[in-house]
Order: structure tokens, then sequence, then C-alpha cells
């Protein structure tokens, strides 16, 4: 009979129901499960794996596109995610809201491994809540091939000679797009001046009819198949292109260059706390980091990491900087809400 | 194609060329689409034989079989709970007018009207201030609310179209309401449930911008994972996915407007 | 009618509403008193302290010496949108209404099959519409290479992808079914006599169309448009895939302040700001074309 059958799909809902709970909130303290929340596109399937045969503990892996996104996800309360990856300058908004755990990651056993200065970073000095996953640099790559030898300078994207116009892509962040025309304009990408924030503005408004797209997405597709011939590009995803296009040339600008370094924090609200210290402590070891470099393109700061890393990795200015553009690098910060706001109102006003 | 010459709107050029314009442009680019992901070719877009090698790979990739799943399992539950709600809620509107009515539709009818960015923010805050641990029952909470319209036309639309005179003898020969329910009303309902949860299922399944507001950890959906490939770049995988949520669309609408039709 | 019919009735109704109004209505209040409150320093937001700054934010900013002066960034912004919204609509309705009409003139039969075929593009993920778009409006894509063929364009990469006209493109497509189909039941209900009769008293073409036609069609076509540019107006994936994100409509302006901008008060408000003119916008059509609120059939 017909309702019987409805009765039988409303106990079967009900039913559903009641094992959903369980499912997504009590069996996540039981043992053996990791919840991992990270960058898309940053680690390699196999090492989860890997991990996953080493330790008996079965990863879930979610992904997110900015530190922003993650940071909001945090701010709602317990989100069930075990670790998770911010920026350095992340890191610091993290412990000051409470919302990282304390996990001693200076003490655990590989974290000798762990090469200077990324064993104590001013945004954690004392590694207490966070360990060292990758760090990079934040350039542009353009294809050489094509533009010929470009100047050592931030002016060959802002101000772009006739051959790239409308051939350059920028990333699609805030936040890297304006300490880069920063740096051009030589002014603090913390700025609260609004002079300062004009200058800034002034350059990207300059520069916006030559852009092709504003994109931090198939940023290595992009230029491989030749759409643009240059993209504002961090230096891993430069490595990454260059497999496929060997002439993309990964450049470091005079004026300045944005380095950044990614963590690995346990949220204060984790359900699984002790899987995740495992699993930091894990990724200190240099077969482990060396796998995680391979993948992603990016150095790590684990000592003897460079035995297992691939020749092309090691060989590519890209990933391992020459010593002449060590004064370059400027650390990312994380500036004042009113540099901030500054910042966004610079960001909306040049996408109005 | 037959035309109707008696119909004096013939007297008018060009729209039946426009007509297929219009069926051209809604159809092509799924057409290509799901051309393109037969394409043996790396690059998605150049073509160079035929294979269904990106299927086996979609089919293979853990993460995408685990999105799948809790894409399934958010759609089935929140349909259940959904298309409950909306039967009752049809019966109790069907019984004739009252006060307050057309306020009651509107209600029901307002997920419909709320654009979707507002929805997803505005739930998000709302989860976060009760505490409601965000997760896989966050999803499923969000997408029984929105469902419920969709599945609740339907069925009203079906009620309307029911002959009220079939339930009054029914319930002149049977004993009670109840019966009467069980035995005509339902059997006759039955397509017009069918057909409305059937939608909120599509609806669900494909929900993409509140889900990535409200989902948790491991609450990653099939639509937020596409999300996440299209923007890393133009692949294979990327159409063979996205051709096999369309077609798994089309066969659930079809199926719901087969069974809408039925005993009509 | 007897007490215990309408308890029971009430009864039924209540879970839907149950539903709609803890998870819908609540959050939706909760939003509107959210975007008067302080924002937090990271991001989040301060419980009790209420301020109308995000709402003072959104016409006028603060210069240096913190007195107010007219910022027209996020009027732009919600103009582009409009604009865009209502250039959907109208290619919606330049496209739409001639097809509501030859599917209004069809056996009854094709109807229903052609009906089918309009929404059936709808319940597929639009995501999975929009990302189509992509394949087909990008350098080398099918589009491009249409045009080289017929010899409108010159022989050179058209870059119609990450541009406005592809995001009109897109919002047309996305919500075409919507403008079809309350124009096809508006114009189902047209006698052909009618027509027949104009004609017959010497009516031409275009009189026929403008008195007879088009007043009858009005009703589907105000209904049609308005389905078409209230989801247009808050559109979020549409401009974040084919926009290339070089200009921003709403729907991204308020996922920018959950973002990067961590200004969730603001968020909130635009979204806010984006409900109000959306129900405004139902509501002057309901007023003006129909007397029955929304879902009242």
């Amino acid at each position: 009979m017909a309702f019987k059958k409805l009765l039988g799909s409303v106990a079967c809902a009900a039913t559903l129901a009641l094992t959903m709970g369980p499912l997504t909130a009590g069996s996540a303290q039981a043992e053996g499960e990791l919840f991992l929340y990270n960058w898309s596109n940053y680690f390699p399937p196999d090492l989860l794996k890997k991990f996953e045969a080493d330790t008996g503990i079965k990863v879930t892996l979610d992904v997110y596109d900015s530190n922003e996104t993650m940071l909001a996800k945090l701010q709602a309360g317990a989100s069930g995610y075990d670790v998770v990856v911010p920026s350095d300058y992340m890191v610091k908004i993290m412990i000051d809201e409470g919302l990282a755990e304390k996990i001693d990651a200076g003490s655990m056993s590989n974290f000798a491994n762990v090469m200077a200065p990324h064993n104590a970073q001013p945004f954690d000095p004392e590694r207490s809540y966070s360990a060292p996953y990758m760090w990079g640099t934040t350039g542009f790559t353009y294809d050489s091939a094509k533009t010929g030898k470009l100047e050592n300078s931030w002016k060959e994207v802002f101000e772009p000679r006739d051959a790239l116009k409308g051939q350059i892509a920028m990333l699609n962040d805030e936040v890297e797009v304006y300490n880069a025309a920063a740096y051009y304009v030589g002014v603090s990408k913390c700025t609260e001046d609004s002079k300062d924030a004009q200058k800034i503005l002034d350059v990207l408004e300059k520069q916006k009819p030559f852009v092709a797209t504003y994109n931090s997405d198939g940023t290595i597709d992009r230029m491989a198949a030749g759409e643009v011939v240059a993209h504002m590009q961090w230096n891993g995803a430069s490595h990454r292109t260059k497999e496929k296009l060997p002439s993309a040339t990964y450049m470091y600008p005079k004026e300045g260059i944005t380095f950044w370094a990614d963590n690995f924090v346990v949220p204060s609200s984790a359900p699984n706390k002790e899987n995740a210290k495992t699993f930091i402590n894990w990724m200190m070891a240099p077969e482990n980091a060396a796998m995680a470099s391979n993948f992603t393109g990016y150095m790590n700061a684990i000592r003897g990491s460079g035995a297992f890393m691939d020749d092309s990795l090691k060989t590519d200015p890209a990933v391992v900087m020459p010593e002449e553009f060590a004064d370059r690098l400027r650390p990312n910060l994380n500036c004042s809400p009113a540099a901030r706001e500054l910042r966004n109102k610079v960001w909306t006003r040049l996408k109005k | 194609m037959r035309v109707d010459v008696t119909n004096p709107l013939w007297r008018f050029r060009g729209i039946r060329a426009t007509t297929w314009v219009f069926f051209a442009y809604l159809y092509l680019p799924i057409l290509v689409l799901i051309a393109l992901s037969f394409n043996e070719n790396r690059l998605a877009t150049i073509w160079s034989g035929f294979s269904t090698q990106w299927y086996g790979v979609v089919l293979d990739n853990d993460d995408i079989v685990r999105a799948a799943g809790n894409s399934l399992i958010v759609a089935s539950v929140s349909t259940l709970a959904a298309t409950l709600a909306a039967t009752l809620a049809a019966l109790g509107m069907a019984k004739g007018r009252f006060r307050g009515a057309d306020g009651i539709s509107g209600l029901i009818a307002l997920p419909l009207v709320v654009p979707e960015i507002v929805t997803a923010v505005a739930t998000l805050l709302f989860f976060i201030l009760i505490g409601f641990k965000l997760g896989l029952l966050t999803v499923i909470v969000a997408h029984t609310v929105f469902c419920i319209p969709f599945a609740y036309l339907p069925i009203r639309a079906r009620l309307e179209g029911m002959d009220k005179a079939l339930g009054e003898a029914a319930a002149d020969l049977y004993a009670n309401d109840w019966q009467a329910f069980q035995r005509v009303t339902l059997p006759l309902l039955w397509p017009g449930i069918l057909s409305g949860g059937m939608l909120a299922f599509i609806i669900s399944l494909d929900d993409f911008v509140i889900t990535y507001f409200v989902a948790g950890a491991g609450a990653t959906t099939l639509p937020v994972y596409i999300f996440g490939m299209i923007r890393i770049g133009i692949t294979p995988e990327v159409n063979a996915i996205s051709s096999l949520m369309l077609i798994v669309s089309i066969l659930f609408v079809t199926l719901s407007f087969l069974i809408g039709r039925m005993r009509r | 009618m007897t007490g215990s019919a309408t308890s029971k009735r009430f009864l039924q109704i209540a879970p839907a509403l149950a539903i709609i109004g803890f998870f819908m209505l609540a959050p939706l209040g909760l939003m509107a008193y959210v975007s008067i409150l302080e924002k937090g320093l990271n991001g989040g937001v301060v419980w009790d302290l209420h301020t109308s700054e995000a709402y003072v934010n959104f016409i006028f900013e603060r210069d240096l010496d913190d007195s107010l002066i007219l910022n027209t960034d996020y009027l732009q912004i919600f103009a582009r949108s409009f604009g865009l919204s209502l250039l959907t609509a109208a290619l919606a309705l330049a496209i739409g209404f001639p097809t509501a009409l030859y599917m209004s003139m069809q056996p009854e039969g094709r109807r229903n099959l052609l009906i089918f075929l309009v929404t059936i593009p709808f319940w597929t993920n639009l995501l999975v519409r929009n990302y189509a778009w992509i394949l087909l409006l990008r350098n080398g894509g099918l589009v491009e290479n249409l045009l080289h063929w017929l010899g409108i364009a010159a022989d050179q990469p058209l870059g119609l992808l990450y541009t406005p006209y592809a995001v009109s493109i897109g919002l047309t497509y996305s919500y075409l079914p919507f403008m079809v189909l309350p124009i096809y039941a508006s114009l189902e209900k047209l006698d052909s006599r009618l027509i027949e009769a104009a004609f017959d008293l010497g009516a031409d073409r275009r009189r026929a169309l403008l008195r007879v036609i088009l007043p009858l069609a009005a009703p589907g076509i105000a209904a049609g448009c308005v389905l078409v540019f209230v989801p247009a107006l808050g559109a979020y994936v549409t401009p974040e895939l084919l926009g290339g994100g070089k200009s921003m409509m709403i729907g991204n302006l308020i996922q920018s302040q959950f973002g990067a901008a961590r200004n969730w008060p603001f968020g909130a408000a635009l979204a806010f700001a984006l409900l109000t003119i959306v129900l405004l916008a139902m509501m002057v059509y309901l007023i003006r074309f129909r007397r029955a609120p929304a879902g009242g059939h």
C-alpha cells in the first residue's frame, strides 16, 4: 500500500538523520581520523596515502582558496578541522583571536630538522602554535621566447611594453597585487596614508586596461597554453609552468618581492588534537617534506630533505633563490585595520 | 515540420528562426561539453580522437567519489525531509482559503525569491550564532529549507488538478478521513509527490553557493569540488565529471516530468 | 470550519513553516542585526556594539580629518549589477518572446515537449553550464572559430572570455527559461480568433502585435523580466567564472567582505540592501500585475 511505503521512507529519513549526527560530529572524536583543511592543489595525494599507511590515521582533505576563507570558517566556531595551513600573518591573527591550539611544535621530536629562520619566526617566535610547511615568493613569470629578456622590475608588469599589453594576467588577490604595486611605487604596503594608497591605485588603474584577467587559479595552464605571456605568480607555480613551457622565466623584481611562509596550525576547536600533532611531527621528517616539495614546487624548511627532492627543483632559480636577490625579499605583514581598510578601498575602486 | 496554417500568427516572420536560435543557444554548450568529455586529448579543447578514459579517471578519484557520496547523502535526506513537510503543507493549504493563506504561501515561496548569496550569508551567520557545528548536518538543514518550495509547487498543482468530488465521494463511502486520505487522496497525489521530490533532489544535488558557505569539515559536495577543479584549470576530468552531473540531472527531470504526467 | 479541522490544518502546515521560519526568516533577521554591529578587529563581529557605520560606508568615506565625503564606488558596483541584469533581461526577452510565441501556436502534444526542452537546462548544474561557456568563449574556442570562419572577425584571438559581454551571455543563458515560461503561459490563453479578427479589420502585423498580442502577453513579460532580473542581480558564480575578476557584481562584493576585507557587518549590510531591492522589485510587480501575493495561484 502506498501509505505504508511513505511511512517506510519517513522512518528511513528519521534513521538517516539520527545516524548523521554521529557521522558528522561523533565519529570525528573517534580514534584514527584527521580532518585536514588545506589550500587547493597544495598537498600530494600520495603523501596522504603514505601517512595513512604509516600511522593508521585516516585523513579527510577539504580545500580552501584564501587565508580569509579559512579564517571565516574557523571564526564560525567548531568547524571540525584538525589541521589548517595559514600563511605567516594569518598565524598571528589566529593566535591573537584564540583560534590556535598551543601544540609546542618546538619540542616535537622532528623539530630539530627545521632550518633557520623557520625555527623561530616573528609571528610565532617559540613555535608554540605552528610548524612550517612550504615557503616561497610572489613574483611574476614571463615567456622569454615571446618577449625576449625583460628588465628585473615590476615596471614590466605595471607599465608594460607594447608587446605585453593585453597579454598580462594578475593574481586575483587583493593583498598580493596591492603589495606588489606598493613596492613599485615605493610606499609601505601597510600605509595608513590615503595619499600613498592613491599612488598605488593610480598605478593599478593605469595598468588595468592591459590586464587580460585577474585570476589566481589555473595560472600554470594559462601560461602553458599561451593565453598570456606574463603572469603574476607564486614561485612554485612558476616552477610547474616551466615543466610545461621551458621558456618560462621567473623574475625577482628589484623593487621588492613578497616572501611568505605557510604553516601547520591546529585550531583550538579541533576534535582530534593528538592525531593532528602526530601529523605535524610526521610532516617534519625530511622524506615527507621532500615529497610535498616535489608536488607543490615550493621549498620546505626541513634539513636533509634535499636528498629526496627532484633535481629539476633544486636547480630552478624560481625555487632556490639566487643569493644576490636576498635583499629583495619582503616579509608578509599583518597590517593595521586602518591600512586594511585603505587596501580594500583601493581594490574595490579598481574593480568598481 | 507540420504547420498549422490557419493560425494567423504565422503572418509573423522570423519567429521560427528565432526559436531555432533559442534552442541552439540553450543546447549547444551542453552538447559541446559532453562531446569534449569523450576527447582523448589531454588538452581539453583540441579534438584528437574518441575515448572514455576520462570517465575512468574521474571514477577512480577517491576525492570525487567521496564528494559524490556527500552530495547523495545531503540530497536524499533533505529531499525526504522537504518533501514530507511540503506534502503536509500542501494538504493543509488545499482545504479552501482562509485568513493568512496568502502570507503562508508567500513564506513557503520565500527561498525562491531571496538571492542565493543572501541566503548563504544569513544562514552562515545564523549557524555561528546558535553554535551549530559546521558539517554535513548544516548543509542538510540549509538544503531542506530551499528544497521545500520546489517540492511544494508540483504537489500543490497536483492537488488543485484533482477532482474534489472524488475525495468527497470517498468520505461518504468510508468511515473516516484517514481512510479517505489513505485510499483515495494519497494514491492520486503520489505522482505529484514523486515529481516534487525529484525536483527537490536535483536542486539539492546541484546547489553550490549555499553549500560553499555553510559546509564544514568533511562536507565537500560534488559542486563544491567541481568549483575547485574549474578554478585550477580546464581539464578533461572536469569535462567528464560535469557531463556526468548533466546526465544525472537530465535523467531525473525526465523521470519527474513523466511521473508528473501519469494518470492525468 | 470546526476547531479540530482548523487545528489539524495548522499541524499540517506547521512543519514547513517552522523549518522556513527558523532557518530562513530568523537568519535574515539576524543578518539585518549584524549589519548594525561593530566589525571585529580580524573579521567577525562585536556582538554588543551598535553602529550605523556599515550603511554610512556604503555612500560616504571618511577623509583624513574624519569628515564624510561622497564615495561612489559601491554605488557604481550596484549600478553595474543593475545595468548587466537589465541587459540580461532585455536579451532574454528579445530571444524568449518570439520563442514563446512560436511555442504557443504549436499543437498541444508538441507544446508540452517544447516546454520540457526549455526547462531541462534550468535543472542542470549552474557551475557546469557556466563552465561550458568557458569552453565556448575562450581564445581558440568554438565561438571564436565560428566567427573567424564566417569572416565576421579578424583572424586573431578575440578575447571574448573575461569581459562583461561574457558575463551577460552567461547570465542570459542561466535564466532564459524564466523568461520563456511565463510569457508562454500568458500567450497560451491567446485566442487566435482575436488576431484573425484584428487582421480582418485591416490591422497590419505591427498593429496586431502592438494592440492585441502585447497587451495579452504583458503580464507574462513582466513576470519573466522580474524572474530574470532578480537572480541575475544576485549572481555570484557567473561573474566569478566568466568575468575574469575584472569587475565585480553585488554578489562578489558581498563575498569579498566575508573574505579578504574581513568586514562582516558591511557584507551583511550589502546583502540586506540586495534583499530589499529584490523584495521591492517583487512587490512592485505583484501590485502592478497581480492581485494575489507570491505563491498564490
